[in-house]
């Protein structure tokens, strides 16, 4: 039962990341990256890393995606054009290629990675893993998400041009009240009092 | 076939047994829409199908069922057709984790929080994808504003959730609960205030309903992602929409106001008195009380605008989150009475 579950999750994970690199159209490549990184999250659920399957969801398919297919379907990409470079990049898309496998299969051989069928506890995985990221890994864990923050930081400063854009204080228009938008003016007193009103 | 009989065929049941009835919610929350918002207006809403208007939604339902599905042309007519299937798959998939009762709850998994959590953020795929493939400029402005304020509101959700976790100590919804047990001021609604304000509002968010139904803002988008949708098309994303409404309904209930524990534990002769009533009904009657809030809220305010709307989520909520969290660490560790003492010791007994 195990296997056919884990067979047909594979099944489904191969053909959404073939599909991704060969579909043409960039909306339907992003959605079968959403496919992909969901039964690769299913598939993790099998190795009872449900704490990891479920942050896969909600980070990857749950935000990022989105925001990824936020941004492709904005953008107006004529096909044609982009295959004409096809021949010419061929050699070097090769060479990348096979030098992730050669990375690939260095590391997955690597003694970190050669860990049997993993063991069933009794506790849950996700407090193993929170208590081993809070106390052995403390450091790494925080300096990791310093490093986030910053590049967070900085992103929003690079979209920030104080000088030509407008800018609306919404707490200054909510805050408003009739006596700054409207003035009541008696018109008739007005022109007893002057006649220099044109 | 053991394992036919012995699980998948049970789980099927239990899974009808819940779906069944939220679809007859989902039915009678549009009926009860219509009536409470109709009141608050001074009307009377629907009145004439059955008594008092009651068989209005099955009528509304025949009538979408018999409505011919319309096929823009030049739409992606795959996509077109899977968007209320995405809609509508995660409204009902998340039900599976909700404790009804003590024991009456369909996958009790240790993750629980994070699988809501994981789930009803897939729910904008619908949407977005809706308003790709209608091919229409005013489908498209709904999709990307769903985008947008989804992925927001979905941040300041998240910390909310975050701060229930540390104070239950746990991700299990049922665990989430049983921390909250010893009366009404146990709940977490008082000690978490603000993060259970930040939850709702963001929730009402979450299922694009007003004051936040810029993804739909008939006034400026027509009907925004589903404008090109019809019959029993338009139907799906229509019960997905209220599923979604009566989960967050269901979850403020058991995350901040008890779940199923009863609001008199506690109290000398009324604990007693109402001792009989099911813990189903309890946790009913808070849904609807919440359900009934999302009501109030549509009949009460105007639309937010795009900008405002941003700002609340980014610059108002997640501020709030941060620091509400910080104090309940604290509290948490300090062992800050009377909320924060005896779930410190459950989590450390769970441990």
């Amino acid at each position: 039962m195990n296997a056919l579950i884990f067979y047909s999750f594979a099944a489904i994970l191969l053909f959404a990341a073939v599909m991704v690199i060969t579909v043409r159209n960039p909306v339907k490549a992003a959605l079968f990256l959403v496919l992909a990184f969901f039964t690769s999250a299913g598939i993790w659920l099998m190795l009872h890393a449900e704490f990891l399957a479920i942050s896969l969801v909600l980070v990857y398919v749950g935000a990022v995606l989105v925001l990824f297919l936020f941004v492709v379907m904005m953008l107006d990409i004529d096909v044609a054009p982009l295959k004409e470079g096809f021949a010419r990049y061929l050699p070097l898309g090769i060479l990348v290629a096979a030098l992730i496998v050669v990375e690939m299969i260095t590391v997955l051989n690597a003694p970190a990675f050669n860990i049997a069928a993993p063991e069933v506890v009794e506790e849950s995985n996700t407090k193993q893993l929170g208590r081993l990221l809070y106390t052995v890994y403390v450091y790494p864990f925080e300096i990791a998400s310093v490093i986030l923050t910053v590049a967070i930081v900085a992103a929003i400063t690079l979209t920030l041009r104080e000088h030509s854009r407008k800018l609306q204080d919404i707490s200054k228009q909510v805050a408003v009240r009739r006596e700054d938008r409207v003035r009541l003016v008696n018109l008739r007193k007005k022109q007893d009092e002057g006649d220099q009103a044109p | 076939m053991d394992i036919l009989l012995d699980h998948i065929l049970p789980t099927l049941l239990k899974i009808m047994l819940i779906v069944g009835p939220l679809m007859l919610a989902v039915a009678y929350l549009t009926y009860a829409e219509r009536k409470v918002i109709g009141y608050i207006q001074t009307r009377i809403g629907p009145n004439r199908v059955g008594p008092w208007g009651l068989l209005q939604p099955i009528a509304d339902g025949l009538k979408l069922l018999m409505k011919e599905v319309i096929f823009p042309a030049r739409s992606n007519l795959y996509l077109f057709l899977i968007a209320p299937v995405l809609a509508i798959g995660p409204a009902l998939a998340a039900w599976a984790v909700i404790p009804f009762d003590a024991e009456l709850v369909l996958a009790d998994i240790n993750a629980g929080l994070l699988y809501v959590l994981a789930i009803t953020s897939m729910s904008v795929y619908g949407v977005v994808i809706a308003g790709w493939a209608s091919n229409s400029r005013y489908a498209f402005l709904g999709g990307l504003r769903s985008a947008a304020q989804v992925v927001s509101y979905e941040i300041a959700m998240g910390f909310a959730l975050v701060g229930v976790l540390v104070a239950a100590g746990s991700l299990n919804l049922s665990e989430i609960v049983l921390a909250q047990q010893g009366g009404i001021l146990h709940w977490y609604w008082l000690p978490l205030l603000p993060l259970f304000v930040v939850y709702f509002v963001s929730g009402v968010a979450e299922t694009n309903r007003a004051p936040f139904d810029i993804a739909e803002g008939e006034s400026e988008i027509v009907a925004g992602f589903h404008v090109e949708y019809s019959g029993m098309a338009f139907a799906v994303f229509f019960l997905a929409e209220y599923a979604d409404m009566i989960l967050i309904s269901i979850l403020a209930a058991t995350l901040f106001m008890g779940g199923w524990l009863s609001p008199f534990e506690g109290i000398p002769v009324l604990e007693g008195l109402f001792s009989w009533v099911p813990g189903l009904i309890w946790l009913l009657a808070k849904t609807a009380l919440f359900l009934f809030i999302y009501l109030w809220l549509r009949a009460t305010f105007p639309r937010y605008r795009y900008d405002q709307i941003m700002r609340l989520g980014w610059k108002v909520f997640i501020p709030v989150t941060l620091v509400w969290l910080v104090i309940i660490s604290i509290a948490q560790v300090m062992d800050i009475g009377p909320w924060f003492t005896e779930t410190a010791a459950l989590a450390a007994g769970g441990a």
